[in-house]
């Protein structure tokens, strides 16, 4: 049977749902959803090179390493603020995290 | 094309199912081991189409550091992940609600098949025709002429990502001694030492 496009695009698209799902359940843990958003990029990154490849045009490829670069940075900020919040406050609770709230 | 077959359909199972193991592992380190292994999957499966570059990118950006970064984080903290997984079975019916709708939807999408079927045709033509040039040297000769600008903005954005974390995790301690240059430097011979004659057997 012929591997064609839509097998990568129903692959990418279980992913995201599945990071979706993984930001629900794990609502009190910000790393397991910082990982969940990890993984919806990485089912978008999975839907551009797919689609990139089958149309043979490779921009697709081009804007799927902007959005590794950008994914990279975002987990580098991400940590950096979990870890001074964890710092200052002792939890990660993400219902704790309402000092903004006034 | 029975191998190739073969191959995707055991990265893609692998990739799901390790995708599975992140949301539900009890302990993160497990997670993120998950998660290193679903980026190795994504690669295989980036192989497999054809996309050398992204896949070699992938595994070093998103194991080498990324994953490296989440371990470092999940490890260093002293957190009881006992407490944060309370709760878990409690949003399980309305996550799977959403997670439900949101696949549907995009199976909705993929089903009619928006894309037309002629113009992957004549993609796959064009690509049978095309001068052989791997996809790294055509990647290159994209991303170093149109593109240089994207190329140069996203070493901004990871310039900028840089400096924010190191400017936010920076902490200046008390009570740490640190060498201090400019002090030694311009520290003076006669404001630190003093030539006393002693007599003997007298002592300072």
């Amino acid at each position: 049977m012929d591997i064609g496009l839509g097998h990568y695009l129903t692959v990418a698209a279980i992913l995201f749902t599945l990071g979706v799902l993984g930001i629900f359940l794990n609502r009190k843990n910000v790393i397991v959803i910082l990982m969940s958003i990890e993984m919806m990029l990485l089912a978008v990154n999975l839907n551009l090179i797919s689609f990139s490849v089958f149309l043979n045009d490779l921009t697709g490829q081009v804007f799927s390493m902007i959005i590794l670069t950008v994914a990279a940075a975002e987990a580098a900020i991400g940590l950096a603020i979990l870890v001074v919040y964890f710092r200052n406050r002792g939890t990660i609770r993400v219902e704790d995290i309402n000092l903004m709230k006034g | 094309m029975i191998v190739q077959s073969l191959s995707f359909y055991l990265f893609a199972t692998l990739l799901l199912a390790s995708g599975v193991m992140v949301i539900s592992a009890r302990n993160p380190v497990h997670s993120v081991l998950f998660l290193i292994l679903a980026f190795f999957q994504a690669a295989g499966l980036c192989v497999l189409m054809g996309a050398e570059f992204l896949a070699m990118i992938l595994v070093i950006v998103y194991v080498g550091a990324v994953a490296v970064l989440f371990l470092f984080v999940v490890m260093m903290l002293d957190i009881n992940f006992k407490d944060l997984r309370a709760g878990f079975l409690q949003y399980l019916p309305i996550g799977g609600l959403v997670g439900l709708v949101l696949l549907l939807e995009l199976v909705m999408v993929l089903g009619p098949s928006l894309i037309s079927h002629s113009a992957l045709e004549t993609a796959a033509a064009a690509k049978a025709t095309a001068p052989t040039v791997t996809n790294t040297e055509a990647l290159g000769h994209l991303v170093y002429t149109h593109y240089v600008y994207l190329f140069q903005a996203s070493g901004i954005v990871l310039l900028i990502a840089m400096i924010g974390a190191i400017v936010l995790t920076l902490r200046h301690r008390e009570g740490v001694r640190k060498q201090n240059i400019s002090a030694q430097l311009a520290r003076r011979r006669q404001d630190t030492v003093t030539i006393r004659k002693v007599t003997t057997g007298g002592g300072i």
